[in-house]
């Protein structure tokens, strides 16, 4: 009998969950269902090389292997309710499609600011048309006020001082891209910004947009008011699970995952890619989501195996599964690279080789172990210390 | 089979290297370098390559 598996989004996780169903032997039927009107992918270059030139699909898009060629993509489609009990997923357009196995990649949104003021030029930037829509509006001069001092906000200031706008950053802590890197290595990228011209307005938050149907500025928390064009709002983002509600699922932050990517117990459900909240015995057994480029990729290998396993297709696969996180980060120059997860070892934090206005190697550590490593440049030695990270494991 | 790296887009992540270490290199000024027809052999390390290329730089034909 022929089995149907449904792919729920059609991003880079619901790409990779397909190709992996595929190499792991699947021979029936696939089907992507995704909101975004265009086939998967890569979101990475939004904020970066795409922005900085003309943002087309097809600049961005990923490669379909063959064998993927056949798999049924619903695109331009929200999904508007899931019945996991039935197998059933309702789509926003009214049809219903029955399945065997179903694949949990609906991935994030963008949070936006509740507070008060006009919304037009206001943007985001998760996908293709927030990139252009941003894009057409990043001329010389504009004056351009990123909320956020995150990773795509810091990549959003550079992008955008290379294109010649005015760039002011607020965000309510005290050093960007605190949370992941730790006060002195996002010190020594705020110097870096700085030197380009960057202006952060740190420690505060928008109070309020200003503007007469379109932002012209805003109010900060702390009474200062400055003028702005543009406004990206870069403030981190939530999971897409409303679809899943109804089912009894644990959604309080995506969806709950055991080691082997299905959710809850729920035989024949698997989740990939950042909607996926899992535990990873590398490190211990708190379930996390990873918001890094590998893990869509890693994810959905693993959770292939296991809807095979689960359809009665493929033997469990045993062992555990323990993925290394990476991610990237380009701003201006400096290439920014992050191996294992640094937020677990944010109170030991070691200047490994280099210095941290150069090249640097940054190890953070947890209970006297390398946890993660987070380096600018120095490329020499990245194999090395990826080969540190692959040896950490609580299970060694 | 045959790799094909577009190196206007390629930059030099590396990490393809990890997933393919007998087709693809960081020469020694960091520079990528890679076999242009590797065995069939290596056909899943390199589509994992491919797959993990921050800029999906990297195409396989045949």
């Amino acid at each position: 009998m022929s089995r149907r598996v449904l792919i729920a989004g059609a991003s880079m996780g619901g790409l990779r969950a397909a190709e992996r169903l595929r190499a792991a032997g699947f021979a029936g039927e696939i089907v992507a269902v995704g909101d975004e009107a265009h086939l998967p992918y890569n979101r990475p270059p939004l904020s970066k090389e795409a922005l900085a030139s003309e943002v087309t699909h097809e600049a961005v898009a990923f490669r379909l292997r063959p064998a993927v060629a056949d798999v049924t993509w619903r695109l331009g489609v929200p999904i508007a309710a899931a019945d996991l009990r039935a197998g059933t997923v309702h789509l926003a357009d009214g049809a219903e499609l029955a399945c065997d196995g179903l694949v949990v990649a609906t991935g994030m949104r963008p949070r936006r600011l509740p507070v008060p003021g006009p919304r037009a030029g206001r943007h985001v930037v998760r996908t293709l048309e927030d990139a252009r829509d941003l894009r057409a509006e990043l001329r010389p001069e504009v004056r351009l006020l990123v909320v956020g001092a995150g990773f795509i906000g810091c990549e959003v200031a550079a992008t955008a001082r290379a294109l010649g706008a005015s760039v002011t950053v607020v965000a309510p802590e005290a050093v960007p891209m605190r949370r992941p890197l730790g006060d002195h290595l996002g010190a020594a990228l705020r110097r870096r910004h700085e030197a380009h011209g960057v202006v952060f307005l740190l420690g505060r938050t928008v109070a309020a947009f200003l503007g007469d149907g379109r932002v012209t500025g805003a109010e900060l928390s702390d009474g200062t008011r400055l003028d702005a064009d543009v406004v990206v709002e870069a403030v981190g983002s939530a999971a897409n699970t409303a679809w899943l509600d109804g089912n009894g699922l644990d959604l309080s932050d995506g969806t709950l995952c055991d080691n082997a990517m299905r959710v809850e117990g729920r035989p024949g459900v698997v989740a990939v890619g950042d909607v996926a909240r899992f535990p990873n015995p590398r490190y211990d057994d708190v379930a996390r989501r990873v918001e890094h480029w590998s893990i869509p990729t890693d994810t959905a290998r693993r959770a292939a195996a296991t809807l095979l396993a689960d359809l009665g297709l493929a033997e469990p696969d045993p062992a555990p599964f323990a993925p290394l996180p990476t991610f990237w980060s380009d701003q201006y120059d400096l290439r920014v690279q992050s191996f294992g997860v640094p937020a677990l070892g944010g109170d030991d934090i070691r200047v490994l080789e280099g210095d941290l206005d150069g090249e640097v190697a940054v190890g953070y550590h947890r209970d006297g172990e390398l946890v993660g490593v987070v380096l600018i440049g120095l490329a020499p030695a990245v194999a090395r210390y990826r080969a540190m990270l692959m040896r950490t494991s609580t299970a060694a | 089979m045959k790799v094909i790296v577009d190196m206007e887009i390629c930059k030099d992540h590396g990490q393809c290297v990890f997933s393919a270490p007998e087709v693809f290199h960081l020469n020694e000024n960091d520079r990528l370098v890679y076999v242009a027809e590797p065995g069939e052999s290596l056909r899943d390390a390199v589509e994992e390559a491919a797959d993990v290329c921050p800029l999906q730089a990297i195409t396989v034909e045949g």
